[in-house]
């Protein structure tokens, strides 16, 4: 920044005081409350609303005006303080609001920022966003109608959320003359109901919020409630509650290198604190390193906490780009790539179970597909539906499956590295909200190698373009083709497609490369003559280079009857990474079970040069796995397969 | 009080940080609207914050419309060189000359509404794909549930049905190319907070916010500075009053409030006390109920 001479002081200064600016100010001292309201339609949520803003000033004059207009062009007899939290004209004209909408009071002690959220029967989706961020939640109940359906289904979608304190507003109290006897059975009904639900902290406060009782100021009228009013209680509310000052989180939003010396990793703390000098340690590297400072602007601090957005640097230079997480070296995250997830649908378009989504969490973007719908929740009655899909507004238990794998906390732990949004790829809609339970459970764990990979400290970074090392890094896992070869329905497919499964759901970044789908596409032009099946081989091969160079491994399934063509297909990798896999089984059983019929034809001649029958099988001289599937069962096979695999070294860094 | 307390400022601010460093990461081509008020002021130091040591990675545009006052021209370039920012300025009057866009006719044409067209081309000159605005939630009811993200089609039109719900502190930022997003890392400030941050931090603002003399017209209950731009009806005249200024936009449009707040305790002492919005100083917005909403949907911030 320039100096003070070069300041043009005709045009610009800072006229505070400083005496004043040193702690007494209420800015340095006000913290804030982001609440949500819900309520069905006409409890009174937005003239309670209405209300908070105009008894605290937040309204002013020329607001007041323009809703006295809008009430008196409504042919309204009286100012509806409602009008003031309308937004939109077109709900405006229908009379509802549609979206949520945000709000904002101050009081000297707190800012407070008001999730507005409709309380129409199908808007769930705009609850649960309101609901995201929010450390309470003011439920409005009707005194004349007392528990209903959606009173319910608020304090559900409340505590899904994990929202900490739950306050049950008690409306139009004056409708039923201040009497304590209705307002105690709506407290022990609700009472009873929120026993279902994990809820922390739930109060009951009868309210009029068309006539102000309680709201602000005490009311003479319920002389048999002693406690609060509604501002009291949300000025004072504990709002730490959902703070996880624990487990050290930083995603890392960006990396800022000005120059040589500097080079810092910007976000902001998602929970925990943490201090300079503390050893830390980069997802998904698995490397370690100390914090060398944390700057704030200008400042180095000497602590930043959870909410901080601040500059980490390190004592060492590792890479760490956006995307990955710095937690504490003895206080690490979950990982997992198949997740037990409640989710709440929010578009049109319903849940597609084929389907792969982008699922963003925090500032990482991976593919995910929902591999398992256990069951929706039907969020009135709470109970649990089987469905084959989720429709808007509709919040179920499911599984994910993400091609890599995520580090997470339980949502209930943490609420930031807990959520998830899920994204269409084509359109880039955000489709549904998720909260991740956990991880789940197979037996697959026991050889998950996330450990192994905090090993290799020594990778080459190429500054031009990302090599396959690096790829393997990232993955936690070495590339190579894994070449199936054997007969027409010797079970190559079978085999092949079972083992992907199997690395797949273990984090391991697979390609598949299938005989019979080339030829619709790649290699369509070709026949089964001995010259376009080596012109077949000789092209997947190469594609199977390819993904290899992109890291994966790639598992090929060609009858490839030819040794030259296995020969040239091996020739195009390192030596240790082209594993033939020969698919045994006795020609006699194949010509039995034939199940696409195809040996039945080959054998009168239908088709021509079919392998094994009208053109040769050259066996493998010396292939690096053999597999007998008429001997064999197809999981004991897969599991021989990984084993080797994992002989090999394959499988992890 | 536990250390780990965190003022509203700071979590706003926090927020801001946040959200900028998002959009730095998530598009190509950012670029931040200064308009030389006092939230797009305050953008230019969060920008300056977020990136520090780093230079700030995107560009200001500023749309000048020709109406400005000479102190916010100068401000706007000390402001520049102070945090090492880049700035771009494109002019209305290049429209209007291009025939892009037509002068109103009347005693004070306003170019707010032109200001949208000058806009649009230069967002589409430099193919920025994410515009970061100051504009706050609680300065109109129709901004009240604008998103952090908010989503612009191929024709930079806003469709309230097509906006992404917005959780936690996720923020959506794909999307097709030619699809943009205007960005409002300022969302949930307030007036109040604006002014408290620029006390806290000890921004130098323009003076203009500051009681100052300076002649003025009244015209629809507005004190408009006296300018080559507006001209004097019948029964008109130019008074001289101390005055200072709740929002800078254009000088045909801005009005002044009498005040002697020449600190920036006063002025916030006076915002708390205030009974009219900001926005009520601003002729544009009186001109229809649902002015906002509708100069949203062409393309305005
Ligand atoms: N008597 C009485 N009427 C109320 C009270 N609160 C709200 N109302 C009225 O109930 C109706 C619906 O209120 P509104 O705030 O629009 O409900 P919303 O749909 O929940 O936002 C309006 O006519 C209000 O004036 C109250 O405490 N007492």
């Amino acid at each position: 920044m320039l100096s003070e001479e070069l300041k043009p002081k005709s045009v610009t200064r800072f006229s505070g005081h400083a005496e004043t600016t040193t702690g007494t100010d209420p800015y340095y001292t006000m913290d804030l409350l982001r609440f949500t309201t819900a309520g069905s339609v006409d409890d009174g949520k937005s003239t309670l609303i209405g209300r908070l803003l105009y008894d605290s000033k937040a309204i002013f004059e020329d607001q007041l005006e323009a809703v006295e207009r809008a009430s008196h062009n409504r042919g309204d007899t009286y100012v509806d303080l409602a009008l003031l939290t309308d937004g939109l004209r077109a709900e405006r004209e229908q009379g509802i609001t549609i979206d949520v909408a945000y709000r904002y009071f101050a009081t000297p002690k707190r800012k407070f920022i008001i999730a507005d959220t409709p309380g129409h029967i199908q808007y769930t989706r705009n609850m649960v966003t309101g609901a995201s961020t929010a450390e309470l939640a003011i439920v409005l109940i009707d005194a004349r109608k007392g528990v209903v359906t959606q009173s319910k289904r608020h304090g559900f979608i409340a505590s899904l959320l994990e929202i900490p304190h739950i306050l049950v507003a008690v409306n139009k109290m004056d409708l039923v003359d201040f009497s304590e006897e209705v307002y105690e059975r709506i407290v022990s009904e609700y009472s009873e109901f929120a026993t279902k639900l994990s809820i922390q902290d739930l109060t009951f406060i009868p309210i009029s919020a068309l006539q102000g009782d309680n709201v602000v100021h005490k009311s003479e009228r319920t002389p048999w409630y002693d406690g609060p009013t509604l501002l009291h209680h949300l000025e004072n509310v504990n709002i730490g509650a959902s703070r996880n000052l624990v487990d050290f989180r930083f995603p890392v939003q960006l990396v800022v290198r000005p120059h040589q010396d500097f080079r810092g990793f910007a976000g902001q703390i998602v929970s925990g604190t943490i201090s300079p000098g503390e050893e830390i340690v980069v997802l998904p590297s698995g490397k370690s390193s100390r914090v060398r400072a944390i700057h704030a602007y200008t400042e180095e601090v000497q602590e930043a906490v959870e909410g901080d957005s601040v500059m980490i640097t390190l004592e060492d230079e590792i890479d760490i780009s956006r995307g990955d997480m710095i937690v504490r070296k003895n206080n690490l995250p979950q990982v997992g790539n198949q997740l037990e997830c409640t989710i709440c649908w929010m578009a049109e378009e319903p849940l597609n179970p084929q389907g792969s989504y982008i699922l963003q969490q925090g500032t990482h973007q991976v593919r995910a597909m929902v591999t398992e719908l256990n069951y929706r929740i039907d969020v009135n009655t709470l109970h649990r539906e089987s469905v084959h899909t989720l429709e808007l507004n509709e919040i179920g238990r499911v599984k994910l499956t993400t091609t890599q794998p995520l580090y997470f906390d339980p949502y209930k732990l943490n609420r930031n590295t807990g959520s998830f949004v899920l994204i269409d790829p084509y359109t880039n809609v955000t489709m549904a909200a998720g909260m991740i339970r956990r991880r789940s459970r197979t037996l697959d764990e026991v050889i998950q190698n996330q450990p192994d990979r905090r090993k290799s400290e020594n990778v080459v970074w190429e500054s031009t373009e990302i090599s396959r090392e690096m790829r393997e890094e990232r993955n936690g896992h070495r590339a190579a083709v894994l070449w199936f070869t054997g007969l027409s329905g010797s079970g190559k497919s079978t085999v092949a497609r079972r083992l992907e499964k199997r690395l797949f759901s273990q984090g391991v970044q697979t390609t598949y490369l299938d005989g019979d789908n080339v030829r619709h596409g790649l290699n369509g032009d070709l026949g089964f003559s001995p010259v376009d099946r080596k012109e077949n081989i000789r092209r997947v091969a190469e594609v199977a280079r390819l993904a290899f160079d992109h890291g994966t491994l790639t598992i090929c399934t060609f009858i490839s009857p030819f040794n030259t063509d296995r020969e040239f297909a091996r020739s195009l990798l390192p030596i240790d990474r082209f594993i033939e896999i020969y698919v045994k089984c006795d020609l006699e059983v194949l010509k039995r079970r034939d199940p696409k019929g195809l040996y039945a034809k080959a054998l009168s001649g239908e088709i021509l040069e079919f392998t094994g029958i009208s053109s040769p099988y050259e066996e493998p001289s010396n292939p690096e796995i053999v597999v007998e599937t008429d001997v064999q069962n197809v999981d004991e096979i897969v599991e021989h397969i990984v084993d080797e695999l994992t002989r090999r070294g394959l499988l992890s860094i | 009080m536990s250390s780990y307390f965190r003022s509203h400022l700071k979590q706003l601010e926090s927020e801001a940080l946040y959200v900028m460093r998002e959009v730095a990461s998530q598009f190509e081509r950012p670029v931040l609207l200064f308009s030389g008020g006092k939230d797009s002021i305050v953008m230019a130091h969060l920008a300056h914050r977020a990136f520090y040591p780093g230079k700030v990675p995107f560009p200001l545009l500023h749309v000048d419309t020709g109406h400005n006052f000479a102190e916010t021209l100068e401000y706007r370039d000390w402001l520049v060189k102070d945090l090492d920012l880049r700035l771009i300025v494109r002019y209305v009057q290049d429209s209007i000359d291009q025939g892009r866009a037509v002068e109103e006719e009347g005693p004070n044409p306003m170019r707010n509404g032109l200001q949208t067209i000058t806009l649009l081309d230069a967002l589409a000159e430099f193919k920025f794909e994410a515009a970061m605005g100051g504009a706050r939630r609680d300065e109109e009811k129709a901004r009240a549930k604008e998103r952090f993200f908010s989503h612009r089609d191929r024709f930079g039109q806003w469709d309230p049905k097509n906006q992404r719900p917005e959780l936690w502190n996720l923020y959506n930022g794909r999307k097709n190319t030619s699809e943009h997003f205007r960005i409002f890392p300022l969302s949930n400030w307030t007036e109040m907070d604006v002014w408290q941050y620029i006390a806290l931090n000890r921004i130098d603002i323009p003076i203009l916010y500051f009681s100052h003399r300076r002649e003025v017209v009244k015209r629809d209950g507005m004190l408009l500075a006296n300018c080559p731009y507006i001209t004097l009806m019948p029964g008109e005249s130019v008074e001289n009053k101390v005055v200072r200024f709740r929002t800078i936009g254009d000088m045909t449009c801005t009005g002044a409030v009498e005040s002697t707040a020449s600190t920036m305790d006063e002025v916030i002492q006076e915002i708390a006390t205030a009974r009219v919005t900001e926005r009520g100083t601003r002729a544009d917005d009186k001109r229809s109920e649902a002015a906002m909403e509708d100069r949203k949907k062409q393309g305005y911030f």
